[in-house]
């Protein structure tokens, strides 16, 4: 049965206190999930105190202040800081959302910080990402055909073929979709989740390939495609402001359609 | 232990090639039942407080005999669709699972049976 509390050693408890510089004028207090394998003790919850005055405007700002200042044992991972990459993913202030897109003064309080929900943690903010990886794998997310391509330009699409993309190529895999989603936190094992399935609709969608109905053929299931109830946790949380669950009705109306 | 790969646990054993019936039959009945529960209810607050007889005699019109049998054979059968979903998200182990559902259809058709032969006997002047 579906487990509806954590397991005794994941149960988060009290950590340190990291009080704010003498002098600072604007203190904002950040609550960071921590978690270190290494030490076989429970994880906690530490607050750190720093100056806003003192630090860039983003979340990941104050991130990497705390880490290259109070605490360089501090993990997550960050590249781009342009919301971009998708690295920096993490539940902050209780929605899944990319720690440098996310404006320190949108948040009221204290800064609450935890990894992506309901995912393997590695190590502080960093879970382990392996099964949506292996899941986006599985769904082919590469261009298949088996015309070969002209042999002097690349293969046409019209406007209007490109158009249906929109909304689809933007996605960064960062996957706060996919584990804002309770359908995936209870079935991830089985079920593809919103950002592989929005993944596989922008390979349906796209006119160029050729192997559309192999890939309804592959989402026809049970839990890969049809554990999506339509919550729309998915579409609420995407930093990029993507539709996931938009897109999996997509995949469902194709698979009506061709039965009628 | 479980020793493969990341890829071929996601793959698992494959696409199970159903998922559309379930999905389209639980709109279609709840499309149906649209206008059913609006008729059932419009009925039931006009036939509320009367006596056997006059049921007996409402229930024995062609009409409302099988719009009854329809509305509650469409009720329970969208009642199964919707516990087997239900079923499928909470309960993990393959056997509970499979008993579950298994319960779930012979509730759903015992009971679609009883009411449709409660009905007939009803109608047809039990």
């Amino acid at each position: 049965m579906v487990e509806f509390s954590l397991p005794a050693n994941s149960k988060v408890e009290a950590g340190k206190t990291h009080k704010a510089p003498a002098g600072a004028t604007a203190v904002k207090t950040f609550t960071i999930y921590r978690f270190d394998p290494d030490l076989g003790r429970n994880p906690r919850l530490d607050s750190f105190e720093i100056d806003s005055n003192a630090c860039g405007p983003m979340v990941l700002d104050a991130l990497l202040k705390i880490k290259n200042e109070i605490d360089p044992t501090l993990t997550f991972r960050r590249s781009c800081r342009e919301g971009i990459c998708g690295s920096c993913a993490m539940n902050i202030d209780g929605t899944n959302t990319l720690a440098c897109l996310k404006p320190i003064a949108d948040i009221k309080g204290e800064v609450r910080v935890y990894p992506l929900p309901h995912m393997p943690v590695v190590k502080d903010l960093v879970c382990d990402l392996t099964v949506p990886y292996a899941q986006l794998e599985s769904v082919a997310p590469w261009l298949r055909s088996q015309t070969p391509p002209p042999p002097d330009t690349e293969r046409l699409q019209s406007p209007e073929e490109r158009a249906k993309l929109d909304g689809l190529w933007e996605c960064i895999l960062c996957f706060c979709c996919q584990t804002s989603c309770p359908s995936y936190w209870w079935n991830g094992g089985r079920y593809l989740g919103p950002s592989i399935l929005l993944q596989a609709a922008r390979w349906i969608e796209d006119s160029r390939d050729e192997f559309t109905g192999e890939r309804l053929d592959a989402l026809e299931d049970p839990f890969k495609l049809y554990r999506c109830h339509t919550i729309m946790n998915c579409t609420s949380t995407c930093p990029k402001g993507l539709n996931p669950a938009r897109a999996i009705g997509g995949i469902k109306e194709k698979l009506i359609e061709r039965r009628f | 232990m479980d020793l493969r790969s990341p890829l071929g646990r996601a793959r698992g054993l494959g696409s199970a090639k159903s998922g559309v019936e379930h999905f389209w039959l639980q709109r279609v009945t709840a499309i149906g039942l649209v206008p059913l529960a609006a008729w059932f209810a419009f009925s039931i607050a006009r036939i509320g407080g009367a006596d056997y007889d006059a049921v007996r005699l409402w229930l024995s019109a062609p009409v409302n005999a099988s719009l009854m049998i329809l509305a509650v054979v469409t009720a329970v059968w969208h009642g199964v669709l919707g516990v087997q979903v239900v079923i499928e998200d909470y309960v993990h182990g393959h056997t509970s699972m499979w008993i579950g559902l298994i319960a779930t259809r012979m509730l759903g058709a015992f009971l679609a049976t009883a009411m449709t032969v409660s009905i007939l006997k009803i109608a047809l002047g039990g």
